[in-house]
């Protein structure tokens, strides 16, 4: 079913992973990426070789995913997802299950904007990479622009047209030591926009 | 008028169909080794380059060989599917390129699924009334009709005018090649290979030797904006070598000499201009290849390869058909 979703992915897109700052390897790593539209999951975990989609996983929102037997076989058995809950329930953290999702040794695929922009450059970051950054040093924090895809499926259709996309994966980003959160999120903003292909 | 003693022509149709692609892959097996030996010897970086190239180019005709060959093994619904196909991702990459805005979405999908899918269904039926009227008629009615539903008066000409040209080029165009492999003339069965094995030389050889000629020449370019080596001196030369080709594979078509050379000059001349109608459009949307390398899209540069043909094949299926209405 994963196969025939990638090859479906690629026909449509194109999905071309340019691996300009990296290789593709299976580290543990986070992606991040900016995000305009629905298919964007789709597209990195397409773009990305075979044996690093098994462990690369997408974040889902409970509510959302769960609320029909096909939305949660998809994100369960299709991608592996880990569900986070938009609400916040008594003082726990909202997280922990992609902490939890790391200390196993998996891959995360996150956006970092929070919500689907459908301006040129992204929105400022929110913090949840941050705090993943400092607790998982080890893992690698590969930032990725995705183009085109907008044009595929602008908000609203459901129905996907096939027009050619690019992920371009950009240099590790690391955590310098001592510094403070406002600073690591613009960088890896300016990551992510440094990852855009020039246009001509 | 069509008197020839030629033995080969006693053969089933299907041995002489064998034997052309012997001869084809044999011709290109004999390309391959001698671009290898060539590219072997040291050379400038230039030199270097332009193995590169041919070596590409070469590539860019095994695969179009053994895709004509698949089309040809696998029978109508085969080739139909073969060539479906490749319509469609060279659509894809021509609407990437070509910049479309949010309000063509539904035409879009209108172009993709619905006229892409039915004009292979027709070639596949072999409905070839209705195939040729099919695009230049509903189709393009209909797409305005869905542009102007979507709501969006915003360039409203200037879009619909990509999205039909998109049609009219990889759709239209590239579904007569099929076409002729389905065409049942009198007389002529099951050897529509033969028509578009000579499309292809034709517009191949067209296409070589203007490069060269205009290369060799180096005469004042007509337009050059568009296209900085394209002469009329050049131009007439490839058409001539299409001719040339025309007349020397006369006897695997169904017609005589002087028409098949008249055939085949009318192909390479489309697929010449139409090589330039596609370089304009290049140079409009801002790139050089299809498949330029640093572009956005990362496209696969199979417009580049395909385009010449899309324009020869309609003029080239219209006439083969003409002269045996």
């Amino acid at each position: 079913m994963g196969l025939l979703l990638a090859f479906i992915a690629r026909l449509i897109t194109g999905a071309q992973g340019h691996w300009k700052g990296c290789p593709p390897k299976a580290e543990q790593r986070i992606y991040f990426a900016n995000h305009q539209s629905h298919l964007d999951w789709v597209l990195i975990w397409a773009a990305l070789p075979r044996e690093l989609r098994q462990r690369t996983r997408p974040i889902a929102a409970r509510d959302y995913w769960t609320s029909s037997p096909f939305k949660q076989w998809l994100t369960t058995a299709v991608f592996n997802a880990v569900y986070v809950s938009r609400t916040r329930v008594d003082d726990q953290d909202p997280l922990e299950p992609l902490l939890q999702a790391l200390a196993n040794g998996d891959s995360l695929v996150i956006f970092p904007e929070g919500t689907r922009s459908n301006k040129e450059e992204p929105q400022p970051f929110k913090s949840g990479i941050f705090h993943l950054a400092e607790q998982f040093p080890a893992v690698q924090l590969i930032p990725a622009w995705i183009d085109n895809v907008q044009r595929v499926m602008p908000k609203g259709e459901v129905v996907p047209v096939p027009i050619l996309c690019t992920v371009t994966f950009g240099e590790p980003l690391l955590l310098q030591p001592g510094e403070d959160k406002r600073s690591f999120l613009d960088r890896a903003r300016m990551a992510v926009l440094a990852a855009r292909p020039g246009r001509t | 008028m069509n008197i020839n003693l030629h033995p080969l022509r006693e053969w089933p149709v299907n041995s002489q169909v064998a034997l052309l692609f012997v001869a084809l892959f044999g011709l290109l097996l004999m390309a391959s080794v001698a671009v290898a030996w060539y590219t072997m010897r040291e050379g400038t970086a230039e030199r270097r380059e332009r193995h590169e190239r041919m070596q590409r180019d070469l590539r860019a005709v095994w695969i179009g060989a053994v895709v004509f060959w698949l089309a040809w093994v696998s029978g109508p619904v085969g080739a139909t599917l073969t060539f479906g196909l490749f319509s469609f991702l060279a659509l894809r990459e021509f609407i990437t390129l070509v910049r479309t805005r949010r309000g063509d979405h539904r035409s879009l999908l209108l172009a993709f699924f619905a006229a892409l899918p039915l004009q292979y269904l027709l070639v596949g039926l072999r409905a070839f009334d209705l195939f040729t009227v099919f695009v230049p008629v509903y189709v393009f009615l209909a797409i305005p009709v869905a542009s102007a539903l979507a709501g969006a008066p915003q360039r409203f000409l200037e879009r619909n005018a990509k999205i039909q040209w998109g049609i009219m080029v990889c759709v239209y165009g590239l579904s007569h090649a099929p076409a002729l492999l389905l065409l049942d003339l009198p007389r002529y069965a099951g050897r529509g290979a033969f028509l578009l094995f000579l499309l292809v030389m034709a517009t191949a050889a067209a296409q070589i030797v203007q490069e060269l000629a205009s290369r060799k020449l180096r005469r004042r370019p007509v337009a050059r904006q568009i296209d900085r080596s394209f002469s009329y001196r050049a131009f007439f030369l490839g058409v001539l070598a299409a001719a040339a080709v025309g007349a020397l594979l006369f006897w695997i078509t169904p017609v005589d000499p002087l028409r098949a050379a008249a055939m085949a000059a009318l192909a390479g001349g489309c697929g010449n201009l139409g090589e330039l109608v596609m370089r304009a459009l290049k140079k409009d949307a801002g790139v050089r290849y299809w498949g330029n390398r640093s572009s956005v899209t990362g496209a696969v540069g199979l417009l580049d390869r395909v385009a010449p043909l899309c324009f020869a094949a309609p003029v080239f299926f219209h006439s083969v058909r003409w002269y045996f209405n």
